[in-house]
Parts: C-alpha cells; structure tokens; sequence
C-alpha cells in the first residue's frame, strides 16, 4: 500500500450531486483497505451556492481537509467552479472536469460575465486536464441527476480499481429502479477519458 | 464492523451504544443530523424535536430524572437559548447520564456568530469533550454517559463543522445496559434549586470540579505522543489533526477532554519538549488557562488566527512565519461569487418583493428568508438571533412613535416564531404596540434541510401530531384579526401588508406558502414559464427578483429590438428546468412578454 495520502478536491454548485460522489469514492476506497476521510459543508451552501467536498485516501490520514496548494486531482462539476478551485491543485495536479456551466446570480443579473473559454484558460496551465460530457450525457440517458455516476466513471479511469468494485458501490446508494440507467452512465464515462 | 461515518452520525452511534432513551434537539447546523440518525436508524430511542433548545434540555434533564440515559444535542448558538437551564442543572447533577452536544461553526458557514463553547464548560463548571475525528466522537460520546453518572453532572461534548460533517472510519459495537433503573425518584434538596438547597449544591459542585481534575489526569483521552522533542503541540479537536497532518514528527500533548485541564499533565509535557505552541480554533481557550498555570508556551494566538476555521496551511502559516513560502496561485482574476440564494418558486420571494415595493425597514430573523438581504431584493434590515425580529420591531416603535407608523415590519418563518417568536408577539399585544409581523408559514424548517416542528403537523419520525394553528395562536395573544395571504400573489400580498402597516394596533400576518422543495405540500407544480423574446424589453423586472432560473443576456444588431420596433440592450431568458411554474415573473412584467403555459395564470400552486 502507498504510503502517500492522495487527495481529491470535488467542487460544483447545490444540487449537483458533489457528496454523494465524494460518498461513494470513500466507500470505494475502504473496501480497499485505505484509511479514508472527507469533509464537505451542508446548510446554507445548498442553496444554490458552492459545493465542495475534500476527499482523502491512503495508510493513515489526519486532516479531513486538503492543504491548499496539495490537490492531486481536481474534480470539478460545473466549470466555473473547476476555475475557482484551480488555486488549491499542486502544479502537476490532474483535472477532471463536467463541460457545463450554471450562472451564478451576479451572471444572471448582468453585471459580471460569466468567464470565457475556461477549458483553454486551464489545459493552457495544466496539461493533465481531461473534459467530460458530464450532464450532456446524463440528460441523453434520460435523467440529469446521473451525471455524478458519468463523471464518477469518468475519474474511475484514474485508479487501478477494478470496475466491479466502483459499480457494485455506486448501486448500492441508488435505488433499484435506476441501476440500468446509472451502469450505463458509469460507463460512458469511462469512456470519456482515453 | 467498520462503516464511514459523519461526526453527526458517530455521535449519533455513541447514544445508540451508550443505552441513550431519550434524546432531544432543535435543528441547527452543523448539528442538525444527530437527531436525524437517531430517529432514522436508532427506534428503540425515543427522538424529538422540540420547540427549541431550552425545552429540548428540559426534557433531557427529566428523562435523567426519571434514570434514563438522555441527551441534547444543538448548535453553538443553541447553547445561549438552553443556558438557563444548563446553568442551573450543573448543580443539580444527574440520576442517568445526560450529555449535551453541542456543535460549534469556526468560519460562519451557517450561523450568525463565530462563538466558542468551551467557555461553557468552564462557566457552569461541567466536564466537556473534544473529539477530532468521528471514531472519537463515538468513543466520547460513550464515555461522556459514564463520567457523568459517575460525577454526578452534566456533560458536554464539543463539536465544529469539520468534525460534525466531516466523514471518517468508525468502528461499531453493541449497545451497553445502562447502570441506573428507570423509576419516579424522590430527591427534593438535590434537585430543588431553593436558595438553601442552592447554597449547599454550589459547594457539592466545587468539590466535583477537584475530582473532575484528577480524572483529567489520568484519562487516556489525554495524551502525550512524544517524537522530536525540539517543538511541541498542545492541542485538541480538529486543530490536532491539523497540526499532525503538516507536522507528523513533532511532539504532542493530545487533549481529548478541554475542560477542566490537566495541569500535572501539562506540566510534563512542558519539562520534556524545549517549545510548546498551542494550536486551537477560536478563542485562545487552551491558552489561557494554561498560561494561568504559570507555564509559558513559546507561541499560541500570535500565530495562530482567532477568527475563522483553522486548517493545515494556516497552521504551517503560523509555525513558520516569515519563513512560510505560500503555493503561487494558478490564477490570479477574481471570479463571479456565488453566493446561496432563495430557490426559483420560494415562497419567500413574492412576500420580499412586495416589502421591497412597499420601502419599509425589515427586521428579519433566522432562516432562508435572511437571504433576501443579499441583492437583487435588498430587503432584510438586521438579524442577530432566534425570535428577535418581533422584540426588535417593537422596540423600534416604542423608540419611534409617530414616526416609524407603518414604515417598520418583522419578518419570522414558522419554525422560528414558534422557537422563540411567541413571547416577544405576546410583548407586542401586551404593551400596545402598532407592530406588524409576519409569519412565513412555509410549513417547515427550511434553511437546516426540512425538519417538523409543531406547525408542521408531523414528528421526527413522520408520524401525524397536531398542528398549531398560527390564527388561533395570534387570537389567543390578543391579536383581533390575524390575515391570511397567499405570497405568490403580489397584489393581494401587497394590500393586506399594506392595511396591516396602516393600522395602528399589532398586527399578524401569516404568509402561507409551503417551502418549493416540501413535495408532499404541492398536488404538483406548475408548467415552466417562457420569456417571448419578439416583446421582451430587457426592463430587467423580472431579473430583479433575483430569481435562480431568470437571466439577462446583452443582445446585438437585429435583437437588439422587439418586433413592434422599440430598442433594447438585453433579453431575459427563463432556464425550463429550473422553473416550477410560481408564475411571480409573470406578474411583474409590464409589457406581456412572459408567457404562461396554464389554461390561465396561476398564482402559486395547488397545495395539499
């Protein structure tokens, strides 16, 4: 087992679905063994605002919260979000990124732009950058609350961790009236990333 | 067998496996989800949510009465409502253990102060535990029963946001079979607080507090990890985790119990590490009283912030000063915030809306409808606590007179105005004062993620329970004619505020309007609402309501005018898929160009 904590950083808006992946990357990784924390904020946040969730793996881990600056892999749900986290990822850190945006009010009010071209500003700073079709895949399936499960087989494809064990996780949190739809979605988003 | 649990959800084990009977609490985050676990996963317990935190204590110190293991749980701010009876139960001790949970909020994520609670233990002089991470929180829990029957008081258990809904591995046990029977005890000059039986407890309960020392001296929760001896940390909670992330090497002198102190303990620590800091979140707590001592730690709070979360950059921050080398940032441009907001079809909305129109000052309270400070609506005035609009909007009057007359509202929701809104109501009537109040009765407790109170009509548990009826109450505090009115329909909305402003005696107005998110209050919701971009003006009236599912977009050249020719700079667009139909946007549109897609408009919903 590696001695090294690997962190990841998930961020998105309310809503989204940003614990409930945090929740199931954790059970994975105690199944495997790892110790495992996270820690994310409820109240408030929900309403629409910032969602993160610190997410953290390996022999034995202390702090529930990632150091700034120490993010392995930045998991963002919404782009916008994936920019605003871009600071805590260390220089050679990896993103995975959902390409769909939300309007924050001061967007929807006019009186701030929402930013352009946020893929290029950050493959332009880091090279390990991968963009899913997160929520475009999601709504194609039918259901846009699947888009953490497409995004989730999206970041799967980092791990050597055996498909099984992240379906078989993934399943047990969601009811048995979605499983066919959310396999599938775990599997388009495996093969969003090549 | 092992299982990720929250703080919220070990805490809530702990009870479990501690024999806990009786367990009561307001909602309040971070603390919310204690109850909420006991009631979901633990039936043998009985749970409730009570009107508020000083009730919810008051049933717990019955329950212990009677022999029961009990608890409390709440937030910080909780505590100060529960106070009264927290001072005074520290004298009277226990018969079954009782332990009160509260959570603490370092950084403000949901709360209207940044208190810190351990100056609690230390004031009504009971025994209080820190955990730093959620196998601790079990553990303590569980230990925090036994210390209590044994030394016959009170315990507390201290929590913060990051330990509460923080998750961690926990492992799980049986529950034990509490010590103490469960009968009608007599005890009258332990547990009747007369000034002659007070004067004796006081002394009982000085006596406590020595032997309280002694078992902080020998508790294994208390403990020194010695490695590099060159710097040591004392340190407690999440702080340790914190420091022990960045400095894994160091010595430790971990305290898992914060009041009273250790001194013997903490003595040794400071004869074997050459330099002691003490890293806490908040107040310098551990400093103080250290320092009291007469030990001297080479830094504590001029290193370390005392406003704010703790984390581990800052504790790297504070250690190394000068020398620190903070990572350079990626990015450097400020983005778009985005803040929390009243969901699209919050009941809220309309009713701020007409306030705004009206130009009154608000005294809010606390809830979602605080939100409505923030623009676009603008409309909240002040807030500081539970139940405090009424107090305030009466006052105001008083100060006023003549001239506050119709220009002066309170606004309160349902769960808070029954938490703590019915006195200060009860002020109003009784020393005649021209007040209006409105209650937003969106039939739960909406901010903390929906919880029953007693104007839900439902329990913990979902079990159907009588529903105080806000007209009768008003009623019956003396208030001739409480009104009833719809919040998605702003003309009717704003001619009973209106007449209500106007009137010179206390007034009650009840905004009936479920909370969106409630499912089981609508029949169903209502179609999207469309914007007709050919009459749009880009007026911005409808984006003024701040609305989440309304934007405004700038257009150009051929848009940049409506069919019938009149000049534009922007259009508002409705996201379908936010939009449940409230139709407030609709209303407000001077020229037409929103369209409804019901037989006709609809003003709110169809609710059950």
């Amino acid at each position: 087992m590696e001695n090294n904590t690997v962190n990841v950083l998930v961020a998105g808006v309310g809503g989204q679905g940003v614990i409930l992946a945090s929740d199931i990357m954790a059970e994975v990784f105690m199944e495997l063994g790892y110790d495992v924390k996270k820690s994310e904020v409820h109240g408030m946040a929900m309403r629409g605002g910032i969602v993160t969730s610190h997410f953290r793996f390996g022999k034995k881990v202390y702090s529930p919260l990632i150091k700034e600056g120490d993010v392995d892999i930045l998991f963002a749900f919404e782009q916008l979000e994936g920019l605003r986290w871009l600071n805590h990822l260390k220089p050679n850190g990896k993103i995975i990124m959902n390409d769909h945006k939300i309007n924050p009010p001061a967007v929807n009010l006019g009186e701030m732009e929402y930013p352009k071209a946020i893929p290029e500003i950050i493959r332009s700073k880091f090279k390990d950058f991968y963009l899913v079709k997160g929520t475009e895949i999601a709504l194609e399936l039918g259901d846009v609350r699947a888009a953490n499960v497409v995004l989730l087989g999206g970041i799967s494809k980092f791990f050597e961790v055996k498909e099984d064990i992240w379906l078989k996780t993934i399943l047990n949190y969601l009811p048995t009236k979605v499983h066919e739809l959310n396999r599938k979605a775990f599997f388009a988003g495996r093969d969003q990333i090549y | 067998m092992r299982k990720i649990m929250s703080g919220n959800e070990a805490i809530a084990r702990g009870a479990y496996e501690a024999g806990v009977k009786v367990a009561a609490a307001y909602p309040g985050t971070p603390s919310t989800e204690i109850l909420e676990t006991i009631a979901q996963e633990y039936k043998d317990i009985y749970a409730e949510w009570s009107p508020n935190e000083k009730v919810a204590l008051e049933v717990a110190f019955g329950a212990s009465l009677a022999g029961a293991r009990t608890m409390a749980s709440m937030k910080h701010v909780g505590v100060n409502v529960a106070a009264d009876p927290f001072m005074t139960l520290s004298y009277v001790g226990v018969c079954g253990g009782l332990v009160i949970v509260t959570c603490d909020d370092p950084e403000l994520y949901s709360s209207q102060n940044e208190q810190d609670n351990r100056h609690y233990a230390r004031f009504a002089k009971v025994p209080m535990f820190e955990p730093s991470d959620s196998q601790e929180a079990k553990d303590f829990m569980k230990l925090s029963f036994e210390v209590s029957e044994r030394f016959d008081t009170p315990v507390m258990l201290r929590s913060v946001t990051r330990i509460s809904h923080g998750k961690g591995i926990v492992e799980l046990e049986e529950p034990v079979i509490p010590p103490v029977s469960i009968e009608i005890r007599k005890d009258t000059a332990k547990y009747t607080m007369l000034p002659s039986y007070a004067r004796i407890r006081h002394g009982v309960i000085e006596g406590r507090f020595l032997k309280l020392k002694e078992f902080a001296e020998q508790f294994p929760g208390n403990r020194m990890e010695l490695n590099d001896p060159s710097i040591g940390f004392i340190t407690a909670g999440i702080s340790y985790q914190y420091a022990k992330e960045v400095y894994p090497n160091y010595s430790y002198l971990k305290l898992g119990m914060v009041w009273p102190l250790p001194k013997n303990l903490i003595g040794d620590f400071f004869k074997k590490v050459k330099k002691v800091y003490i890293v806490e979140e908040l107040d310098p707590f551990l400093e103080k009283n250290i320092r009291a001592m007469g030990f001297k730690p080479k830094g504590g709070k001029d290193l370390f912030p005392i406003c704010g979360e703790l984390n581990p950059f800052l504790v790297e921050k504070g250690l190394l000063g000068k020398k620190f080398k903070p990572p350079k940032p990626a990015l450097k441009e400020p983005l778009p915030p985005r803040p929390p907001n009243l969901c699209p079809g919050c009941p809220h909305r309309g009713l701020m809306y007409v306030l705004k129109r009206l130009k009154v000052y608000t005294a809010g309270d606390i809830g979602c409808y605080t939100l409505a400070a923030y623009p676009p609506l603008s409309v909240v005035n002040n807030n500081i606590c539970m139940g405090a609009s009424i107090g305030a909007v009466h006052g105001m009057a008083k100060a006023l007179g003549e001239k506050g007359k119709g220009k002066i509202v309170g606004v309160i929701g349902d769960s808070t105005f029954l938490h703590a809104g019915v006195h200060p109501l009860m002020d109003v009537v009784y020393n005649k004062s021209y007040a209006t109040i409105i209650i937003l009765d969106n039939r739960t407790t909406g901010m903390t993620g929906q919880q029953e109170h007693p104007g839900s009509g439902y329990t913990i548990r979902g079990e159907t329970t009588h529903r105080t009826d806000f007209v009768e109450l008003g009623r019956a505090l003396g208030i001739e004619n409480p009104r009833r009115i719809n919040p998605w329909n702003l003309e009717e909305t704003e001619k009973v505020v209106k007449e209500e402003l106007e009137r010179d005696q206390p007034s009650l107005v009840i905004s009936e309007g479920p909370c969106i998110l409630l499912r089981r209050a609508f029949k169903n919701y209502n179609k999207p609402l469309q914007v007709d971009s050919t009459k749009c003006r880009g007026c911005k009236a409808c984006v003024n309501l701040g609305c989440p599912a309304i934007s405004y977009q700038l257009v150009e050249g051929e848009m940049a005018m409506t069919a019938d020719g009149k000049k534009r700079k922007g259009i508002s667009q409705i996201e379908a898929s936010l939009c449940p139909g409230c139709h407030l946007c609709y209303q407000v549109c001077k020229f037409e160009a929103i369209q409804t897609f019901e037989e006709k408009p609809i003003f709110g919903f169809e609710t059950m």
